[in-house]
């Protein structure tokens, strides 16, 4: 990880209009993403990550969703404000994707060789002979066998383990600045995740590439992530260097958040300690904390406006009124 | 009842599919082995973690013991009755004392019905069967009683699945598994579709039931921490057979099994300084496929300590330290 930051999020508010009334899914979110660094993006279902990243490729279906304001900075170009033909070059290229279903983004009809060869001639002007030369190193690189011979196969021919890597080796194949993987194991058993992200943490560090991890596993974060985001409700309530946002976590979210989880390593056999009540529905939600209901400490500036950020500095903020008073 | 009775004993049981058609020569199908040979006891009170990864026949195993299959072999034996030799109307009866709980709560309750009749409905089943002496009153009362019970309100009774959350309709879930009073709840994964920190709810409410009520709980997740936290005895389970079970603090402290030790070294933790210094075990390879039979033991591909013995020879499980028994030629040699 270097000090150059190669992706700024500002202020990104992402809006879905429904039936029902504006669901605010991102309302404000704001972070940077420096060349190399893996960051993690945590948060309960519905809180919002997905689609912070699919606004940062500019990809929200329009309607329902609506980018309603804020910036995305990459390499100092404003993504938000490029046409199809700059965002092509860029998606797939500079900045890559893989999700959870593999089998969402490949394509089940054509064999592994076309799809990435297709990928690589069309970003890094290779013939296709030396496309399929560098799809064949990728996957080997992503460890699997025999990859002259399985690179002609179908998707389905391989299990779900062994398409996440295909996955892998397609998202690195044009060397991207930035890789955005979206719960990437989150529909793998244990000893399988344990495989890909052991692949995704030496390919990535090997190529320089800053990776923004989608989960809602802090066992996954902690092994892999080197700074954290943690959302509620479409906003970012706390980020930082991951060893500080676990020893000391600020948000009164976080802390029920990292106790409620029961852990491998502490045999821990009384009640668990857990957040009351639920995440709140994110459609026409006022202007409060929206963790107020649930929070133990909660004032009543909570109920009335939603918390300043509280900067500490190296990328640690927290926001919550128990500390904008404090200062 | 005294501490140490067992209450379900589940004797080399094995549910083996049919899958495709019958072959040239008549007879002969092919088969998912899917449960294969597996062994268990649960005493009174205590909750049998059951853990392993995707396909290994948790779900399987359970829904053989509940007769929601009829098992291929072996035997079922809840409270001295072998369950696979009732009749169906003694099956009946003693299944009240047996219920379950399903991973899915958005699927696994009826769309159309409301949250009360919902709870209320094994009770009505077993009155018209004329098993159970209940008036609509009693119902009632008892259905609002179990609401309050799991943490629902009881002027919810009357919304259906759609309005409650997540969280929510696991509660209505389990509240319609204890209506019947039953000593044995099936839980199959009930925790594994929620967020944390809902989840962390829904745990510790398993287990005040269980204090309240004595239940005894076989208990399927796939998260080691979760079995480790809600378990007394633990089971993993590999490719439809079990490959350890021990009391629970021994199995986490000293895991015998090379799959239960690279099971538990592949689970993440939630501590940075932790996973920073972890030695991880990477096995190699998928988990083999369930269609063929293998004559030695269903982890020898993966194994990074196998011997040739292991090739041709299946290990049963044997006791390796007092409650603590292993299917492992590492710790005994081949029969
Ligand atoms: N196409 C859409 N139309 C309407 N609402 C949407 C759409 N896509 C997302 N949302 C809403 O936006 C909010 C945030 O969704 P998002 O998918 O980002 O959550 P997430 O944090 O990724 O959750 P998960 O952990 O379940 O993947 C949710 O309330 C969701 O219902
Ligand atoms: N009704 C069925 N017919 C044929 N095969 C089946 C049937 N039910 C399960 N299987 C197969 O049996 C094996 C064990 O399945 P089971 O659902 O018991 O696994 P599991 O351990 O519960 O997995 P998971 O963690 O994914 O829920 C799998 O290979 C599955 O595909
Ligand atoms: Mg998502
Ligand atoms: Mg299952």
């Amino acid at each position: 990880m270097t000090d150059e930051v190669i992706l700024q999020v500002k202020d990104l508010r992402t809006y879905f209009h429904v039936d029902e009334g504006i669901v605010k899914a991102v309302d404000g979110v704001s972070f940077n993403l420096r060349k190399g660094e893996t960051l993690g993006i945590v948060g309960e279902s519905g809180s919002g990550k997905s689609v912070t990243n699919l606004s940062i490729i500019n990809m929200i279906p329009n309607p329902p969703g609506r980018i309603a304001g804020g910036e995305v900075l990459f390499m100092g170009k404003d993504l938000l404000k490029m046409n199809i033909k700059q965002l092509r070059e860029i998606r797939g290229n500079k900045i890559s994707m893989i999700f959870q279903d593999p089998m969402t983004s490949l394509n089940p009809f054509l064999k592994i060789s076309t799809q990435m060869v297709e990928t690589i001639v069309l970003h890094q002007g290779l013939d296709k002979k030396a496309a399929k030369e560098k799809a064949i190193e990728m996957l080997k690189l992503a460890g699997i066998p025999a990859p002259e011979k399985r690179i002609d196969q179908y998707p389905h021919q391989f299990s779900g383990g062994m398409r996440q890597r295909v996955m892998i080796a397609m998202g690195l194949s044009c060397n991207p600045e930035i890789l955005i993987a979206d719960e990437p194991t989150s529909a793998l058993d244990v000893t399988i995740q344990a495989q890909i992200l052991d692949l995704m943490k030496d390919l990535t560090a090997r190529l320089g590439t800053a990776v923004i991890l989608i989960t809602h596993s802090l066992g996954v974060v902690a092994g892999m992530c080197d700074n954290l985001c943690v959302m509620y409700a479409g906003r970012v309530v706390e980020r930082g260097n991951t060893g500080d946002l676990f020893a000391e976590p600020k948000h009164p979210y976080t802390q029920g958040l990292i106790k409620s989880v029961p852990r491998l390593d502490q045999a821990n056999n009384d009640r668990l300690n857990s957040i009351r009540g639920q995440p709140p529905n994110v459609i026409d939600l006022p202007d409060c904390c929206p963790f107020y209901p649930r929070c133990d400490k909660a004032m009543d500036v909570c109920k009335r406006k939603y918390p300043t950020t509280t900067e500490y500095g190296n990328g640690r903020a927290v926001a919550c009124w128990l500390y904008t008073e404090a200062k | 009842m005294t501490e140490n009775e067992v209450l379900l004993d589940v004797k080399d049981l094995k549910m083996h599919f049919p899958i495709g058609s019958k072959s040239l020569f008549g007879g002969h199908k092919n088969h998912i082995y899917a449960v294969d040979g597996v062994d268990f006891q649960i005493k009174k009170g205590e909750t049998l973690g059951l853990v392993g990864e995707s396909g290994c026949g948790k779900s399987t195993t359970a829904r053989a013991v509940a007769q929601l299959y009829k098992p291929t072999g072996g035997e079922v034996i809840l409270k001295g009755k072998d369950l696979t030799k009732l009749k169906p109307q003694e099956l009946i009866h003693a299944r009240k004392n047996m219920q379950m709980v399903f991973q899915d709560p958005y699927a696994s309750l009826n769309p159309r019905m409301t949250s009360g009749d919902i709870i209320a409905e094994p009770m009505r089943i077993y009155q018209m069967k004329g098993i159970l002496e209940m008036n609509k009153k009693e119902m009632d009362e008892r259905v609002e009683q179990l609401m309050e019970r799991v943490g629902l309100s009881r002027f919810f009774r009357n919304r259906y699945p759609h309005e409650f959350s997540g969280g929510q309709r696991q509660r209505i879930g389990i509240a319609r598994a204890l209506a019947l009073r039953p000593e044995l709840v099936l839980c199959d994964e009930p925790v594994s579709a929620l967020d944390v920190s809902i989840q962390a709810q829904i745990l510790n409410l398993f287990k005040d039931l269980q204090d309240e009520f004595g239940l005894t709980y076989l208990f399927i997740a796939h998260d080691l921490a979760v079995i480790q936290y809600i378990s007394t005895r633990v089971a993993v389970m590999y490719l439809g057979t079990v490959a350890e079970i021990s009391g629970s603090a021994e199995l986490y402290k000293k895991p015998l099994h090379p799959y239960t030790q690279a099971l538990l070294s592949a689970a993440p933790i939630p501590d940075p300084k932790i996973e920073k210094e972890r030695k991880r075990i990477i096995l190699t390879g998928d988990v083999p496929s369930p269609d063929k039979q293998r004559p030695g033991c269903p982890f020898y591909d993966r194994c990074w300590k196998h011997m040739d013995k292991c090739k041709d020879h299946k290990p049963r499980l044997r006791e390796a330290a007092p409650g603590h028994e292993v299917a492992c030629f590492l710790y005994h040699d081949p029969d």
